[in-house]
């Protein structure tokens, strides 16, 4: 990369020199711990993944095993990267996964600490990866609606108030990246199971299975060892979609609703 | 009855009784402030031992007063029960943590702030409660005329075994309505010149005042009762009131006895 020079080098496009302290964990049943790399020659105008691709392809280059991270469509919209950087989730900047982070919100001369999500439901695969089925589960235990979609309906057939479309549609957003767990201190998984549970409690297509799927979806999101909410906000601060605890609270409310209201149980 | 049982042992089941427990100590906080605010009349605690008499003797409140107690003693339990679980979902912390970025500081101790209380209250109750229930407190006199309600004849009558009893009577003769009480204002005084107490109410009033700053408007959050329309009454209530006034004011019952008295 070096070899490449810009006729008009300002200090925006200087490249970078960085330290990585980089979680390495071979498997799931290894301990694991930080090792330090030079990330020598980073343009600034990279992404934070394709930093990361420069640096493996020197490990590579030299024999050793790279450094394993989850990446997917890389335009912030599958919701594959994750990675825990500089203490937060999908780096320092807001609204954006770790894709969609570019390394001049770094400094030159700056180290970087890399860690995976920190979770008990999400156990580390290898390195940088972390197993995030448990979300999966999640999701085919209620959030999903089973009647019969048929044809194409008119398109005003179903009226739907502008704003409840809208909340339903800011909740359907969530990428279920699992920033909102690996920010919360509980490493509480209730943002993206109350975007989940929101979407069609919100929508008339969901009526039908309304109480029984957030019964459903908390039982599982405990079954699979998630901690508890304490309300600090860190999940929709971190969150890559912006989703709203707004949704948390519409999560209770559903949730208490069907329990001493309803009849629908689950089995 | 399993329904209820398996809703409460869920996470947000869990979740509901601390916020329910937390607002009924909040609502409790109330009461106790207006009751304590007798404390600054000038009537050599005429109004406040009066007060006390009743919190300890009126049936209604004696029940809410129980009810009260197995409040903390939940509150605490289940806080207890929801942390350890909290620990148990993230068995491996990040080397590098910026809270700070994300969330206010008094959210994510919670736990801290609620223990400081805790020792608080065990100390608070031992201090005032044990006292005035077991203790041979001294009792308070006030003789006051029917005539002119300002006129008030104060004497204190030292602990005298059996002899002596809460008594209530209105004397017609002299012209008086007689009051004897057990004077735990007394108590109050004495223990509010000493400050190393002082300071440890005036210490615990400030974690009280995180704690609420956080724990009203998360309550409501937690009980689902988000509702654009009164969100803001409930964090204006919630930080102005249960983070900033009402702590203020409790402190400043020790430092006005320390300071004025």
């Amino acid at each position: 990369m070096s070899h490449i020079s810009h006729p008009n080098t300002n200090k925006m496009s200087a490249h970078m020199n960085l330290t990585l302290k980089v979680w390495r964990q071979k498997n799931a049943n290894d301990k694991g711990g930080f090792v330090t790399y030079k990330a020598a020659d980073i343009s600034p105008d990279m992404s934070f993944l394709e930093m990361l691709d420069v640096v493996n392809e020197g490990l590579i280059k030299k024999g050793e095993d790279p450094i394993h991270f989850d990446h997917d469509c890389r335009e912030g919209i599958c919701g594959m990267c994750s990675l825990y950087i500089n203490g937060r989730a999908h780096g320092p900047k807001r609204a954006i996964t770790t894709c969609q982070l570019h390394m001049r919100s770094f400094s030159d001369g700056e180290t970087i600490t890399i860690e995976p999500w920190r979770a008990a439901a999400f156990p580390v695969v290898k390195d940088l990866a972390v197993n995030r089925q448990a979300f999966d589960r999640i999701q085919q235990s209620g959030g999903y609606v089973s009647i019969n979609t048929g044809g194409v309906p008119d398109a005003n057939e179903i009226p739907i108030p502008k704003f409840i479309a809208d909340e339903a549609f800011n909740s359907a957003t969530c990428i279920g990246c699992g920033a909102c767990v690996a920010a919360c201190k509980n490493a509480s998984a209730m943002l993206f199971v109350s975007a989940k549970v929101s979407q069609l409690a919100l929508l008339p297509q969901g009526q039908q299975e309304r109480y029984q799927r957030v019964q459903a979806m908390v039982a599982q999101m405990d079954e699979e060892g998630f901690g508890n909410c304490t309300n600090t906000g860190a999940c929709e601060a971190e969150c890559p979609k912006e989703i709203s605890i707004t949704n948390i609270a519409r999560m209770n409310r559903e949730y208490f609703t069907s329990k001493f209201f309803k009849e629908e149980e689950i089995h | 009855m399993s329904n209820l049982k398996t809703t409460l042992s869920s996470s947000l089941g869990k979740k509901i009784v601390m916020s329910l427990t937390g607002l009924f100590l909040c609502t409790f906080l109330i009461v106790h402030l207006i009751g304590n605010l007798q404390l600054f009349k000038d009537d050599n605690g005429l109004a406040f031992n009066a007060y006390a008499y009743t919190m300890t003797h009126f049936t209604p409140i004696k029940i809410v007063s129980y009810l009260l107690y197995a409040s903390i003693i939940v509150h605490a339990m289940y806080a207890l029960i929801l942390t350890s679980m909290n620990k148990k979902a993230r068995p491996v912390g990040y080397a590098q943590q910026n809270g700070n970025a994300n969330s206010p500081w008094t959210s994510r101790n919670m736990g801290i702030l609620g223990t400081i209380l805790l020792i608080f209250i065990v100390i608070h109750m031992n201090n005032f409660w044990a006292q005035y229930h077991w203790a041979d407190l001294p009792y308070a006199k006030y003789e006051v005329s029917l005539t002119d309600p300002a006129d008030v004849k104060f004497t204190s009558i030292p602990f005298d075994g059996s002899k002596i009893a809460h008594t209530d009577y209105v004397d017609i003769e002299h012209g008086v309505k007689v009051l004897i009480a057990k004077d735990l204002y007394l108590i109050v005084g004495e223990l509010f010149k000493q400050w190393w107490y002082v300071l440890l109410y005036v210490v615990s009033m400030v974690a009280l005042a995180f704690h609420l700053f956080h724990g009203f408007r998360s309550a409501f959050q937690t009980l689902g009762w988000d509702h654009k329309k009164y969100v803001s009454a409930i964090r204006f209530i919630g930080e102005w009131g249960f983070g900033l006034l009402i702590p203020i004011a409790f402190a400043a019952m020790p430092l006005y006895f320390f300071f004025f008295k």
